[in-house]
C-alpha cells in the first residue's frame, strides 16, 4: 500500500518535471506556432486592415482568390502576361536539374581522391553565404551595361566577329547581301538585359539559385547517403561487366532514392513558399511586369504592404494545402518508387 | 615484362578519368569563387573605374586587378548609414535568438526523449505536424499581434492603475542619446529576438539525438543522488556538445540571414539588423557598385567566420537533420 503510493507520487513528480521541461518551448510554441495557425484560418474569413474592426466576409477571399487574374494568369493566352503561380512554377522547374546536379557532384566528391574536402568546402561556400550580399554580388554580376557576365559575352561576340564577317562575305561573292546579319543584331542586341527584362529575370533568378544550390546542403546530404552504399554491391556489378552509366543507375540511384525523396518534398515545399528576397531585393518588389512575383512575395504585398490581411491570409492558406497535398502525394507515391535498403 | 605491360595498361584510363576529373572539379571551382573574388575586386577599386573597360591587354589586365587597392568604399559605406550599430543589432539579435532557441530546445528535448508524463507523445506530434506550415501562414497573425501588443499593454495597464493615458509601451525609449526602439511591439528588440527563439526543428533535432545517448549514465547518476536537472545540467548536455554546436551554428546563420521578419516589424534606422539596414542602403546608393559590394562583404564575412569555426558540426548538422527527418 504504502510502496504503492510512493510510486505514484514519484510518478507525478516526474509528470510535473516533464511538464516543466517543455513549458518554455511549448508557450513559445503555442504563441508563436499553434494559435497563429488557427488565427490566420479564421483570418481568411474576414477583411481587415487592421484600422477598422474586422469584418467577417466567409469565403469571400477565396473566392476573390480564385477569381484573381494577377494570380493565376499565363503568357500564352490574354493579356500574356506572367501570373505570379505561373512565376512560382517556372522558379520551381529549376528544381530537379539542381537536385541531379547535386548527386552528380556528390558522386564525383565520392571518389577516393586527393582534394576532395576542399573542393566540396569551395563548392559550399555559395550556400552559406547566401543572402542579401550574395544577391547584391548577382545583380551587379548580371548588370545590363556594365555587368562582367555582359562583358564576357560581348568579347565573345567580337571574338566571333571572323565568322560572321566570314559568313557575310561569302555572300558578297554569290552576289547577295545581308543587311540584319547575324540575326541578333550586333554586340547590343546580343545582351540580355537580365533581372531588368521581362522574360530573362526569371531564367537570371535560376541560374544564380542553381549556383547557390547545386553544391550546397544537397550534395551534403548525397555524400552521406553515398558513404552509406556498400561497395561490394559496386564489385559485384563491376565483375559482371556494368559500365560506370548501368552501376549508377542499377545501383546508386536506387540506394540513394530516400535521399532524393527526402530532398525533393524539402525543395518543393521551400519553392512554393520561395522567391521573396530575390523579389524584393534583386528586381526592386516583383521585377518587370511583375515577372518575378512569387506567391511568397504576393502575400508580402496583400499583408505588409496593402494591409489586406485577411486576403494575405487566404493566399497562404491556399498554399499551405498546396504543400499539404503535395506532401501526401509523395508520401504514397514514395512507398512505390523508393527503395528503403 | 607482360606484367609490367599489363599494369601499365590497367593504369593508364585510370589516370586519365582523374585528370579529367580534377579538370572538371576545378572549372567548376573557377565557377563558384569567382563571383567572390569579383565582389573582392570590386569593393576595393576606385568607384571612376568602375565604368571602364579596355581592348588592349595591359589594360585590360589593370583592369581585372586594379592596383594599388582602394580601400575608401568601406569606410564610405560605413559612414553613409548606420552600418556599426546595424552589425551590433545583428550580432545581439543573432546571438540571443541562437542562446534562446539552444536553450529552450534542448530543455524541450530532455523532456520529449527522456521522461515520462501523460499526452508527451500527442505534444511531440503536435510539433511534428506543425514543422510543414510555411512560415507566411503564421507570420501574419504574429505581425498583428506584434504591431497592436503596445497598445494592448498600455489599456491593460492603464485599466488596472486607472488611467488613460499610459505610454509606458507605446514609448521610444533612449539611453545616453543611443535610440533603444520600443519595449515590445514594431521597432523593438523584444520583436526582432523573442519570436526566434521557440523551434520545433531545433526541438526534433536535439530529441533525434538526446534518444541516441546510452541510459547507463542516467541510471548511474540516479543511483549517485542526482534530480531531473543535474541529469540534463551535468550529463546531457555535456554529452550532446556536438548536437547543441550543429543546432548553434544552424540558428545564428539562419538569423543572420533572416530578412522577412526584420524587414516589416523595424522601421527605425538604429533598430534595423545588417541585411535590412543593407536593403535600404541599397536604395539610396543603387548605382555605387564599389560601396554595395563593400557593405555586401560585411555581411558575408562573419557567416564566413562561423562556417571556418564550425565546418566540422555544421556538415554533420546536414546530416543529422536530412536523414532522420
Amino acid at each position: 500500500m504504502k510502496k504503492g503510493k510512493t510510486i505514484t507520487t514519484w510518478r507525478r513528480r516526474a509528470a510535473l518535471a516533464g511538464y516543466l521541461f517543455i513549458l518554455p518551448n511549448a508557450l513559445g510554441f503555442l504563441i508563436f506556432t499553434s494559435l497563429p495557425v488557427l488565427a490566420s484560418l479564421l483570418l481568411s474569413l474576414c477583411k481587415w486592415d487592421l484600422l477598422t474592426p474586422p469584418k467577417w466576409v466567409g469565403l469571400e477571399n477565396f473566392r476573390n482568390l480564385l477569381a484573381d487574374v494577377d494570380f493565376w494568369k499565363v503568357p500564352w493566352m490574354a493579356p500574356y502576361e506572367h501570373g505570379f503561380m505561373f512565376n512560382t512554377l517556372v522558379m520551381m522547374m529549376a528544381i530537379p536539374v539542381s537536385i541531379l546536379l547535386s548527386l552528380f557532384l556528390a558522386t564525383i566528391l565520392n571518389q577516393k581522391l586527393r582534394g576532395m574536402v576542399l573542393f566540396r568546402t569551395l563548392f559550399f561556400l555559395p550556400s552559406i553565404t547566401a543572402g542579401i550580399g550574395t544577391m547584391l554580388l548577382w545583380m551587379w554580376l548580371l548588370h545590363p551595361d556594365f555587368g562582367i557576365i555582359n562583358a564576357v559575352l560581348g568579347n565573345a561576340y567580337e571574338g566571333l566577329s571572323w565568322m560572321y564577317d566570314g559568313v557575310r562575305n561569302v555572300a558578297y561573292w554569290f552576289g547577295g547581301e545581308l543587311s540584319a546579319w547575324p540575326p541578333w543584331g550586333g554586340p547590343n542586341g546580343m545582351h540580355p538585359k537580365w533581372l531588368n527584362d521581362v522574360n530573362w529575370a526569371k531564367p537570371s533568378l535560376i541560374m544564380m539559385g542553381l549556383w547557390g544550390s547545386m553544391g550546397g546542403m544537397n550534395m551534403i546530404l548525397y555524400l552521406a547517403a553515398l558513404q552509406n552504399v556498400p561497395p561490394a554491391l559496386y564489385e559485384a556489378a563491376k565483375i559482371d561487366g556494368a559500365g560506370a552509366w548501368q552501376r549508377f543507375w542499377k545501383i546508386t540511384w536506387p540506394m540513394v532514392s530516400p535521399t532524393t525523396f527526402f530532398i525533393f518534398i524539402m525543395s518543393i515545399i521551400g519553392g512554393f513558399q520561395g522567391g521573396f528576397q530575390q523579389a524584393h531585393i534583386m528586381t526592386d518588389g516583383g521585377g518587370p511586369a511583375g515577372s518575378t512575383t512569387t506567391i511568397g512575395f504576393y502575400i508580402y504585398q496583400n499583408a505588409y504592404m496593402w494591409f489586406r490581411m485577411g486576403y494575405a491570409a487566404s493566399i497562404a492558406w491556399l498554399l499551405f494545402l498546396i504543400v499539404l497535398v503535395l506532401t501526401l502525394i509523395n508520401w504514397h507515391a514514395s512507398k512505390r518508387f523508393v527503395h528503403y535498403g | 615484362m607482360d606484367e609490367l605491360i599489363t599494369l601499365s595498361r590497367k593504369r593508364a584510363p585510370v589516370r586519365l578519368t582523374t585528370i579529367l576529373t580534377y579538370v572538371f572539379l576545378s572549372a567548376l571551382a573557377v565557377t563558384m569563387v569567382f563571383p567572390f573574388a569579383w565582389m573582392v575586386r570590386t569593393a576595393f577599386i576606385d568607384p571612376k573605374q568602375v565604368f571602364t573597360s579596355s581592348k588592349d591587354v595591359g589594360g585590360f589586365l589593370k583592369w581585372i586587378f586594379p592596383w594599388p587597392p582602394h580601400p575608401d568604399n568601406f569606410a564610405k559605406a560605413a559612414e553613409a548609414v548606420p552600418f556599426g550599430r546595424a552589425y551590433i543589432n545583428s550580432i545581439i539579435v543573432a546571438g540571443l535568438v541562437t542562446f534562446g532557441q539552444v536553450f529552450t530546445s534542448s530543455l524541450a528535448a530532455f523532456g520529449f526523449a527522456r521522461l515520462k508524463f501523460p499526452g508527451r507523445d500527442k505534444i511531440f506530434l503536435a510539433y511534428l505536424a506543425t514543422m510543414m506550415i510555411p512560415g507566411s501562414v503564421t507570420m501574419i497573425p504574429v505581425f498583428i499581434l506584434t504591431s497592436k501588443m503596445p497598445l494592448v499593454l498600455d489599456g491593460a495597464i492603464g485599466w488596472l492603475i486607472g488611467s488613460e493615458s499610459v505610454l509606458f509601451s507605446s514609448s521610444y525609449y533612449m539611453f545616453r542619446n543611443t535610440y533603444m526602439g520600443r519595449l515590445v511591439g514594431l521597432d523593438s528588440y523584444f520583436t526582432l529576438i523573442v519570436p526566434g527563439m521557440f523551434s520545433a526543428y531545433g526541438t526534433f533535432l536535439l530529441r533525434q539525438f538526446f534518444m541516441s545517448i546510452e541510459n547507463d549514465y542516467e541510471e548511474a547518476a540516479r543511483i549517485d543522488g542526482c534530480g531531473t536537472w543535474g541529469i540534463y545540467w551535468r550529463i546531457m548536455l555535456p554529452l550532446s556538445r556536438p548536437a547543441l554546436a550543429t543546432l548553434g551554428i544552424f540558428t545564428f546563420m539562419g538569423s543572420w540571414r533572416a530578412y522577412m521578419w526584420p524587414l516589416i516589424v523595424t522601421y527605425h534606422e538604429d533598430i534595423m539588423t545588417l541585411p535590412i539596414l543593407i536593403r535600404s542602403f541599397q536604395g539610396q546608393y543603387n548605382t555605387e557598385w564599389t560601396l554595395l559590394m563593400a557593405a555586401s562583404i560585411m555581411h558575408i564575412i562573419p557567416v564566413l567566420i562561423a562556417f571556418i569555426i564550425g565546418q566540422k558540426y555544421f556538415i554533420r548538422g546536414v546530416r543529422i537533420g536530412g536523414i532522420k527527418g
